[in-house]
């Protein structure tokens, strides 16, 4: 779409912000990349009422243009450099009216650019119940720019706020907000001569950012440097002094036209909320409530759609099969292709769900608290409070929970959660978990109560959350902070949930999933495929003719069909690449066989069970694994005879699932999610060599 | 007297920083010298804190808070 005007969204975090931004855009909108950050670039059009388009670029939350994250580095880029892609025409700086004082703050940094700027005053009705009263007129007066009342939620005031952008400045007018000059008189003098700049408050920018912008060159950024140490310039310090001056003329401005009741002694609703929420008791019992509840819905209520779109995948599998004819294209389509989307599309419920629950956690309010909460015990390993959800959320599906971790604002924080959230017990792991421990567990009950093959199943999921938190404890020390560890954190008033931005919030997520991993996914199952398809040498012809002969033909054909599918696994490139790493997975207890399933089961661990039953050839699915147990249990290793899936096998087995990276998706989310293929990479080296470690040792201790 | 060795519900107005760095990103988030702070929470497990301050509902951990000097 082409627009007239590009109006760019700046506010605090917390001030309705993206409410604006969906209300402004609706779906009329797309999320890309900033490049070379790993933060999400929102772009969407409005249509002004005189009939031209306004692209409208949503900018990352901040409290101040300077920035304390990767995100807010952003702000500053985008609004002061004008050769910047998404410079914009026009600033529109949301405000929220039930806490003008440190928004105003941000306010009057980007006011001083001289960028043309329209205030949106969101939450007026949120002030007004408070009983401030705020001279609207006498504001906008007094900043000398338009300020437009608005309520993002209740969709008010938007049509005159889409009228104020179509006739906006093209020049600012905004009055000055503090003497900038006096912060530093010479140095912004001689930074304005070098670089040929005609606004003091970006010279000023520049001298205490100019070692992280990208748009300055090498050349400037070392001159605005020696500059610096010319004029001994202190760039906090001077920060302070910029900060304190701005407060003061936001205390003047206020005196002037905001009137607060006094109502000192007043406990407000949000408090007498979190009194019952971050109670030592009832708190801890209500957030572990929420949490094995959302852990539930991911879990169960995704699963019947999961299977829809699975049985679906299935069906369209079955009817091409019958329509196209047979041969290695149609494979590559319907076993390849199409399997592979499925295993993509599979994801949608759970993440569609997670994300649900954590928007409105996140609306609500109630997320920061959860930090609050849980930030002194996570600490400790490592973790961030915020961590918890991720981590939980890990027990249905580490795809959609390493996606979730963008609530992270620190960045090793975040990093740390990405690392250990796939050791957690996910979903998949269980059809194999319950293969395992139905073959080599007695199903009999110990004191009455506990049932053994149970009993071993919560043990692995114990197991999963306790390694995830030593291995968080273990990186804590690994890995360098890029950014102090600040834990200064605004406790939000509990609202009630916009459930238009839940679904936006759900919509988006599953979009960028499908988009950014799908890819990936779908590569990594067609590789699969081939290596499962075709075989070294003519081998597969040979077995073709073998089972020509005519003493198979008393053989059912069902049967014979699998004795084949069998054979020419064993003979293809997984089978051989089976037989390949034997030696190396032996001293785990693995046979080449389970060698083929490892390897096949790398794009999810589920298909475990699918490979066992093709290798010995039975019918099976995560659904009908009796068939696939009792051939199992049955089968023996041809040089000893003794059974191949001993106690000691078999935990060795899940020791080897339950830290392997065995899953493509989340392989392809942490490239998504760290834009870079150095973590998914250090991620994929860890667990394999821990699953090698513990299924050694369980092998070794348990022989 | 710091921050930190407030108890729920006290008051106090704030002074000086102890830490530069830190100071910068309290200021910006209205923790500005001559302002008040209430202690409005203590988390469950002893650490962070929730203050009111300019209005509005802070969180920081102790270890933040002691470098808040208060009258």
């Amino acid at each position: 779409m082409k627009a007239d005007i590009r109006v760019a969204l700046v506010g605090n975090p917390n001030t309705g912000k993206s409410t604006l931004f969906n209300v402004l855009t609706g779906l009329n909108q797309k999320i890309g990349n900033f490049p070379g950050v790993t933060v999400d670039k929102k772009v969407g059009y409005s249509k002004l009422p005189d009939g031209r388009v306004a692209e409208i670029v949503d900018l990352p939350g901040t409290y101040s243009l300077y920035p304390k994250s990767q995100d807010e580095s952003i702000v500053f880029s985008v609004l002061a450099d004008r050769a910047n892609p998404l410079s914009p025409d026009l600033v529109i700086v949301i405000l929220d009216a039930s806490n003008l004082k440190r928004n105003l703050l941000l306010y009057s940094q980007v006011a001083d650019l001289k960028i043309p700027v329209i205030i949106a005053l969101n939450m007026m009705d949120l002030a007004k119940k408070a009983g401030t009263i705020i001279d609207v007129a006498l504001f906008s007066k007094t900043l000398g720019v338009p300020v437009v009342p608005i309520s993002a939620r209740k969709i008010e005031g938007i049509e005159q706020l889409k009228t104020a952008v179509s006739y906006a400045n093209k020049i600012a007018l905004q009055e000055d907000s503090i003497d900038v000059r006096s912060i530093a008189p010479q140095l912004i003098e001689s930074i304005s001569n070098e670089l040929n700049l005609d606004n003091p408050y970006f010279a000023l920018q520049l001298a205490h950012q100019h070692e992280t912008l990208k748009f300055l060159s090498v050349e400037q950024s070392d001159r605005i440097e020696e500059l610096e140490k010319e004029h001994s310039f202190h760039s906090q310090k001077a920060q302070g002094t910029e900060t304190i001056a701005r407060y003061n003329f936001i205390n003047d401005l206020l005196y002037d036209t905001v009137k607060k009741p006094d109502t000192a002694g007043d406990e407000t609703t949000s408090n007498k909320i979190d009194k019952v929420l971050t109670h030592k008791v009832f708190g801890f019992i209500l957030f572990f409530a929420i949490l094995m509840f959302m852990f539930q819905a991911i879990f169960s209520w995704a699963a019947y759609p999961m299977e829809l779109i699975a049985d679906a995948f299935v069906w369209v599998q079955n009817t091409l099969h019958h329509i196209l004819p047979s041969g290695p294209l149609t494979s590559l389509l319907v076993d390849g292709i199409i399997a592979g989307l499925s295993g993509v599309m599979v994801f949608i419920p759970q993440i569609a769900i997670l994300f649900a629950f954590i928007s409105i956690l996140e609306d609500t309010g109630y997320m920061s608290r959860v930090t609050f909460m849980m930030d002194k015990l996570m600490r400790k390993v490592g973790l961030n409070g915020k961590s918890v959800v991720p981590l939980i959320g890990g027990f249905a599906c580490a795809v959609p929970s390493i996606m979730s971790t963008r609530t992270i604002e620190n960045w090793k924080d975040r990093m740390i959660t990405i690392m250990v959230t796939p050791l957690v017990t996910c979903s998949a792991r269980l059809p194999v978990y319950t293969l395992l421990i139905a073959l080599v567990v007695p199903n009999r009950n110990v004191w009455w109560l506990f049932n053994l093959q149970g009993l071993a199943l919560t043990g692995m999921y114990v197991f999963s959350l306790v390694s995830a938190v030593v291995v968080a404890w273990v990186f804590k020390f690994i890995l360098k902070s890029r950014e102090r560890g600040y834990f200064i954190m605004e406790l939000p008033v509990y609202r009630m949930p916009r459930w238009n931005n839940v679904a936006y919030s759900m919509y988006e997520r599953c979009k960028s999933f499908v988009l950014n991993a799908g890819s990936v996914i779908i590569a990594v199952s067609i590789v699969l495929w081939v290596m499962a398809s075709y075989g070294p040498g003519n081998r597969f012809e040979r077995i073709d003719q073998k089972y020509q002969q005519p003493r198979y033909k008393t053989v059912n054909a069902d049967q014979l069909q699998k004795d084949i599918a069998s054979e020419k696994l064993e003979s293809s490139y997984a089978g051989v690449l089976g037989h390949v790493i034997e030696p190396v997975i032996r001293p785990l207890g693995f046979d080449w066989k389970i060698g083929i399933a490892l390897i096949t089961s790398f794009a999810a661990r589920e298909v475990f069970v699918g490979t066992m039953a093709t290798i010995y050839s039975v019918n099976g699915n995560a659904d009908n694994i009796q068939s696939v147990q009792q051939k199992m249990h049955q089968a023996k290793n041809t040089q000893t005879g003794q059974p191949v899936f001993t106690f000691a096998v078999a935990f060795s087995l899940m020791m080897f699932y339950a830290f392997a990276m065995q899953c493509a998706s989340t392989v392809a989310v942490v490239y998504r999610e760290t834009k870079s293929w150095r973590w998914p990479a250090i991620q994929f080296a860890y667990m394999t060599v821990l699953a090698y470690v513990a299924s050694f040792v369980a092998y070794h201790l348990l022989r | 007297m710091r921050l930190s060795q407030l108890e729920v519900g006290e008051k106090g107005i704030v002074k000086e920083f102890t830490d530069l760095e830190m100071s910068i990103k309290l200021m910006e988030m209205g923790c500005l010298p001559g302002e008040e702070i209430r202690v409005d929470r203590i988390a469950p497990m002893g650490d962070p804190i929730a203050i009111n301050v300019s209005g509005y509902q802070l969180s920081l951990r102790k270890r933040e808070a002691s470098t808040i000097i208060l009258h």
